[in-house]
């Protein structure tokens, strides 16, 4: 405070004396801006002029333009490679960090060519076509980003794919003139043929520091855990071979070698094997009597007989996925480098290796623990309404004697109308709260509302007056039996109409059950959070258009996470008045039949596939119809119809 | 003049601005364009440099030539390269191929010895709860010869030299054993090495060759393939039994009333102690509460820093147990070990494990998928990313991985006997290489202990991977009579019930196990069917012989059977149709009770009619067959011979152990509940269901099966299965199953 008491006391002297400098001050100023002026204009140009010259050279461009760098004798080697190395010592993890699409952002050096101090290349092949090939696979991917400072793995444009044609020292001191070396941190390297005669290595032989190596033909010595990435040697014969599709049924050979340079004593116990097995058996070998040319390659030989290779190998769905080309092989390495990094985030196992027509027809719930819910929480009631308040009022009062019942929701549809007054409301023993929603949609009824704070949620309409209390507490006490699943009165049933080649709605007593309506039905509230918030559009829209049908789609829903048919509970079929037949007014009605049949069809394509189950039972108590004292049964009135 | 100066000043300044603005200059912060050109500039990157396809033709990396020239027999020889590995990698290299003896199992199977107690050798609680579940287990042999893996008798479970469970001159103990060559095919247990001040994983001794089943093992010690890493547990774990999981309840949304939480000491220096001494840095007080103290050791203020005092006072208003059982994610962070008791704490709580641990092989790491049960976070990246990524995760995924801690929890650490067979479990996959299991049967229920790769390596073959393969079991079923009386009338029950049976459209095949003390009677004898049956003479004529997995069952179900069993075609294919959609569970008729009898202490079994049962007996009942395979190979001998010398209480051993492996109730379907002509008429047959000591003998029977398997699986259902028009006032002829309505 003081000092600058002090200042500002001075201030008015300094006034006068910027007054005579003020002129080359602003001039100064005025240059300055110029000259940044210029300076950007000149920024924002030249990079332009040539991007766009590189882009022109682009077609033309051959590796034989690279950049030429010479490497002195004396340039820095790397060390080894140190088989400690683990992600946690040995990557740098800050430089991937957190992102909200848990994707690491690889970075590919431009290729240069390097030669010694006498020009000889530190490499028989230089960029090999596979090579090539795999890196830019990754440049066109997801992983790709030409920023080096964004990114969390580096990829040298070194080809080290095949040792044997690599001057290993001098390969060794160019990884170390890379800019962003850094010890070989968070830096990967590919090869698929490491070692060399007479002891043959099983990793890569040039020293690299800390490298991450994905390699082909790893021991379980020199692969690092966790680190390096063990990859197929692929084979170029692939690229240009169409596999013929794998036929089902037996095959013709069970085992087949086709494997060339094996060493005797392998062989000798092959051929100790084939003449046991006989005709099962089929080692193939080089072919010795073929004229020259690489074709040789895509021949095996067995007895002078020739066999196309590798057609004589079968294909199958992960040679597809993850060896079939460089590019399979280079992203996917990339990809489990990726779920090492945001592990929280990784493919699960099930994605690497089920074969799509398994995933297609498997399910997975995240409910999957067989557990029994205690009776205690109870179940919170959700009665769906418009107007109908006398019915709905006798419908609270009914389910209110329910000794599980928790809390009653009432979820009032009607936009245009106050719901009574609380004094109108019946007076129960559980708390009662009154939802106004607003739009009228029948989908309102499945929101997953904080009210509900029970798993359980009975779904029901407000003119379901038949349930008596016993129907509904065994209701609930079976829902806590099978708790992944909708448990429910009124059952349906759907068929395929042969005639129409369509799926229909049936709502006879069947003897078959693969639906039940949720006027009367129990479910978790996890089905309701998955309704509201995971439904396809199309389901809800054609839901909500059409006014019908969101009873169907939710049983589509549970069907189709759990692979569950849901249970229909006591013989119940009557559930608005006992002279009603069991179908009520509005269901009668034959255009609506028809609308449901039609939302069978809608969802069923929806869905891809008709998850809907059917079965031939239904959930009775114990004791039901058991010639048995009546007040020793747990549920004695469990209504006739 | 003033004024005019700031006016011209004002004006070439707006004037240079508007330039550059034209110009483009400062159009990257109004209108950023893509955000990598700026900082291209910054790192002095060479625009152009994106990596793109070279067009031409480049040169294969292999060529042929250099391939087919080369003479394979020149290399060395493979068996030379086996033996030089073995040589070259001991010790601290070991592999199974380099250290372990491969054909001391071929012979006899996967055998495990443990070495003879010696007298006055201290061993603690939790040491000789490892060796009696591997004695008790069916890996056991007491014959050295026949073994594949041997058991040290020593107690290596506490290596840490300041502790009083230290057991000494072990190294001169363990070499002088009779057996141990070298430590070849030995497996030593051990939760704790090394000790203050920097904690190695230095056991004390030289293992040599052997296995090492350790707890808090880091990826650098860990020899691959070759090591086990075992969870720590505590000298309270149960040996047998054990702790059901904490989850009764999905509640949705499933955020429970904390985000993240911990408890635990911290380390103000050395070893393990960054990672807890940063925790106070995301504490919050609100959803994440991470606690600290310094109040452990003896003179732990000499060394207490500035922030102590308030971390102590702070750790003391949080009750643990609250937090553990309160929380979505609990925070595991390394303390000295790399291992903590708060993993299998939080593991039971259904608390979601948040790994901070870096280079800790998880437990069991082999066979489980820890991503599905728990975060596995980076030490290094605590402060930036633990909070943001706990709390972006999503509810479903929050949901799977709770369910997943439970699951694994039950399978494999809920008692010392579970970490010990599975650890036995482990090491037979890598013996029995083309029978190990596969990542889902060790991942999803039942789990790799109740899965036993033995009886098929096909998942489709099991009752218990259906919906995950998306296929269906075979939809027939083959009937196994047990038959104990002679053939002497052609009215008599087990005629009329073969033929019923053999009427049902899903009937693949009749077995008739013969366990009568009179011959085989002749072919003739039995009725004709129009499917094969089978008689098949009971081993050791023990009743224990109708749950054997014959070769001769071609069907995933069986439908068991008593010889006196009434039951109509009918209700065989309703029984059947229910199981189709329950193929884990015991589907079938007579339903039966268990319950706990407070005044005798003990549990208690009814046949009354009662509003639940938790049994479905076999005589008339359809089950999987893996469940053959399962009571003849997984129970032990002890429970089977009381069984075969009572004959009694297979079917009450049957349920415990299905209900065991389901963790849920059979079900019973339809009304009918007399399902013997005995029970149903006044005859005054001798029947063994008459005699009263034959009741008796089921209670006993009941608390013995509770014993061995530690806990009571039995679960109560108050429900049974109908047909959908059962009794329903519709006419007959629209039912399907109408037969079974007449009672």
């Amino acid at each position: 405070m003081y000092a600058s008491g002090k200042y500002s006391s001075r201030g008015p002297a300094l006034i006068p004396r910027m007054k005579t400098k003020h002129r080359i001050y602003y001039i100064t100023l005025f240059s300055v801006v110029l000259l940044g002026l210029i300076a950007t204009g000149m920024f924002q140009f030249w990079p332009h002029s040539i991007e766009s010259a590189a882009d022109w050279t682009l077609d033309k461009r051959s590796v034989h333009d690279a950049p030429l760098v010479r490497l002195s004798v004396s340039s820095l080697i790397p060390e080894r490679g140190d088989l400690s190395c683990r992600m946690h010592t040995c990557f740098d993890v800050y430089r991937c960090g957190y992102n909200p699409k848990n994707r690491i952002k690889v970075y590919i050096y431009p290729l240069q060519k390097f030669v010694d101090e006498l020009g000889v290349p530190i490499s028989s092949t230089g960029l090999s076509r596979e090579y090539n090939d795999l890196l830019s696979a990754i440049s066109d991917s997801d992983f790709y980003t030409d920023d080096v400072t964004r990114a969390c793995l580096f990829i040298p444009s070194i080809d080290v794919l095949n040792q044997n044609s690599l001057r290993i020292r001098e390969t060794a001191q160019a990884l170390a003139m890379l800019p962003r070396w850094d010890k070989g941190m968070n830096h990967l390297l590919f090869n698929m043929l490491p070692g060399g005669p007479p002891d043959y290595n099983t990793a890569l032989d040039v020293p690299r520091d800390r490298v991450l190596l994905a390699g082909g033909g790893f021991s379980t010595w020199t692969y690092r855990q966790g680190y390096d990435v063990s990859i197929p040697v692929y084979s170029p014969l692939s690229a240009d071979v169409e596999l013929p599709e794998r036929q089902p049924g037996p095959r013709r050979y069970f085992i087949l070698s086709s494997q060339t340079a094996i060493h005797r004593e392998y062989r000798a116990e092959l051929e100790r094997l084939k003449e046991e097995n006989g005709e099962a058996l089929l080692l193939l070998d080089k072919c010795s009597n073929l004229s020259q040319g690489a074709a040789s390659a895509r021949k095996r030989c067995f007895k002078g007989q020739i066999y196309d290779y590798p057609q004589i190998l079968q294909a199958h769905w992960f040679w597809e996925a993850y060896f079939s080309s460089m590019k399979a092989i280079g992203l996917t390495t990339l990809q489990i480098i990726n779920d090492r990094i945001y592990p929280y985030a990784a493919r699960t196992y099930e994605q690497w290796n089920n074969p799509p027509v398994v995933k297609w027809s498997s399910v997975n719930s995240p409910l999957f623990l067989p557990l029994i819910p205690p009776r205690a929480p109870g179940f919170t009631a959700v009665v769906l309404t418009y107007d109908r308040v006398e019915s709905l009022f006798r419908v609270i009062t009914e389910i209110s004697k329910v000794p599980s019942l928790a809390k009653l929701l009432v979820v009032w549809n009607n936009q245009n109308k106050s719901p009574p007054e609380e004094s109108l409301w019946p007076k129960i023993g559980v708390p009662l709260k009154v939802v106004r929603t607003k739009e009228n949609k029948l989908s309102n009824r499945f929101f997953p509302y904080d009210e509900i704070e029970t798993e359980a949620v009975l779904a029901i309409d407000d003119d379901i007056i038949m349930l008596t209390s016993d129907e509904l507490q065994f209701g609930y006490e079976v829902w806590r039996e099978f708790p992944d699943r909708l448990v429910g009165y009124p059952g349906r049933l759907h068929l395929w109409d042969h005639e129409m080649g369509k799926w229909k709605y049936e709502s006879e007593w069947t003897n078959e059950v693969s639906m039940v309506l949720t006027g009367a039905a129990f479910y978790h509230k996890y089905f309701s959070y998955v309704y509201t918030y995971k439904m396809p559009l199309d389901i809800k829209n054609w839901e909500y258009t059409h006014m019908n049908c969101e009873d169907i789609a939710m049983n589509f829903l549970v069907a189709n996470i759990t692979g569950k048919a849901p249970i229909k509970v006591t013989p119940r079929k009557k559930f608005k008045c006992p002279e009603c037949t069991a179908i009520d007014g509005l269901s009668l009605d034959q255009t609506h039949m028809v609308e449901r049949s039609e939302c069978i069809n809608k969802f069923a394509s929806v869905f891809g596939t008709m998850p809907l189950k059917v079965v031939e039972h239904r959930a009775d108590p114990v004791l039901y119809k058991d010639d048995f004292p009546e007040k020793l049964k747990s549920f004695p009135n469990i209504g006739s119809l | 003049m003033q004024a005019k100066k700031r006016y011209l000043t004002l004006f070439s300044a707006g004037a240079c601005l508007i330039l550059v603005f034209c110009f483009g200059g400062i159009q990257v912060p109004l209108a950023r364009g893509p955000g990598r050109r700026d900082d291209r500039g910054v790192a002095g990157h060479r625009p152009g440099a994106r990596w793109r396809h070279f067009p031409g033709s480049l040169q294969p990396f292999r060529r042929w030539e250099q391939d087919w020239s080369d003479d394979p027999d020149e290399h060395a020889s493979p068996r030379g390269n086996r033996d030089a590995n073995s040589g070259l990698y001991g010790g601290k290299r070991c592999r199974m191929d380099s250290c372990f003896n491969f054909t001391l199992c071929e012979k006899n199977g996967f055998k495990v010895y443990v070495y003879p107690q010696q007298k006055g050798e201290k061993m603690s609680e939790s040491y000789q709860n490892i060796l009696s579940s591997i004695e008790g287990s069916m890996f056991y042999t007491p014959d050295p010869g026949q073994a594949c893996l041997f058991v040290l008798s020593l107690d290596t479970l506490d290596r840490d030299q300041l502790s009083p469970q230290y057991v000494h001159n072990l190294k001169a103990k363990v070499q002088s054993l009779h057996q141990w060559n070298g430590g070849r095919n030995h497996i030593i247990f051990n939760l704790y090495s090394g000790t203050w001040p920097d904690y190695t994983e230095d056991l004390g001794l030289d293992i040599g060759l052997a296995m090492l089943a350790k707890a808090s093992i880091s990826t650098e010690n860990f020899r691959p393939g070759f090591d086990v890493s075992i969870p720590l547990f505590s000298k309270e774990h149960p040996r047998t039994g054990g702790e059901r999981g904490y989850l009764k309840h999905n509640t949705i949304p499933p955020y429970r009333k904390y985000v993240l939480v911990f408890k635990g000491k911290r380390y103000l220096t050395g070893i393990g102690s960054d990672t807890r001494n940063a925790l106070y840095h995301v504490h919050n007080s609100e959803d994440v509460v991470l606690l600290t103290t310094c109040k452990h050791g003896k003179d732990w203020q000499k060394h207490k820093d500035a922030r102590c005092d308030r971390d102590n006072a702070e750790y003391d208003k949080y009750d643990y147990r609250e937090m553990l059982y309160n929380s979505t994610f609990c925070l595991v962070p390394r303390g000295r070990r790399l291992g903590s008791f708060r993993f299998l704490e939080a593991l039971q709580a259904a608390c979601v494990p948040v790994m901070l641990s870096n280079g800790w092989e998880l437990p069991f790491s082999e066979i489980i998928d820890w991503n599905t049960a728990a975060v596995i976070g980076d030490e290094r990246l605590l402060l930036q990313v633990i909070p943001s990524t706990v709390r972006s995760i999503h509810q479903d995924k929050i949901l799977s991985l709770r369910h997943q801690t439970q699951f694994l929890w039950e399978a494999y650490f809920n008692s010392v006997e579970k970490i010990v067979l599975t650890t036995l479990e482990i090491i037979q996959d890598r013996v029995l290489r083309h029978t190990s299991r596969s990542n889902l049967m060790w991942n999803s229920l039942p789990g790799g202990l109740f899965t036993l790769p033995q009886y098929s390596t096909y998942l489709g073959d099991f009752p218990f991977y259906y919906a995950k393969l998306g296929v269906k079991p075979y939809t027939k079923f083959t009937a196994i009579v047990h038959v104990v009386s002679p053939l002497v009338s052609q009215s008599q029950p087990v005629m009329k019930l073969l033929v019923a049976v053999a009427k049902s459209q899903y009937c693949a095949q009749v077995i008739v196990v013969w366990n009568c003390d009179k011959p085989l009677p002749a072919k003739h004898r039995w009725p004709v069917t129009s499917v094969p049956v089978i008689v098949i003479e009971g081993e050791n004529k023990v009743i224990s012989s109708r749950f054997l997995p014959y070769d001769t069952i071609p069907t995933d179900a069986v439908l068991s059977l008593d010889e006196d069993t009434v039951l109509s075609t009918t209700e065989v294919d309703f029984a059947f149709t229910v199981w189709l959609s329950f193929p884990d569970r015991i589907v079938g008729y007579p339903a039966r009770s268990h319950f706990w009898d407070g005044s005798k202490e003990r549990w208690g079994y009814t046949s009354k009619w009662t509003n639940d049962y938790s049994m479905v007996l076999t005589g008339a009942a359809i089950y999987h067959k893996y469940y053959h395979y399962l009571y003849t190979t997984y129970l032990p001998a002890s429970l089977k011979s009381m069984v075969d010398q009572m004959s009694n209480c297979e079917d009450i051993l049957m349920n415990f152990l299905v209900s065991s492996v389901s963790k849920l109730p059979p079900i019973k379907v339809t009304q009918k509940k007399q399902y013997k002509e005995t029970m149903m008429g006044q005859s005054s047959r001798a029947s063994r269901w008459a005699d009263p000591d034959h009741f008796a003998q089921r209670q006993t029977c009941m608390n013995k099966f509770a014993s061995w398997f530690g806990t009571m699986p039995l679960v109560h259902s108050q429900m049974r299965l109908d047909p959908v028009l059962f009794k329903d006032q519709v006419s007959i002829l629209r039912k399907k199953y109408r037969d079974i309505e007449r009672l």
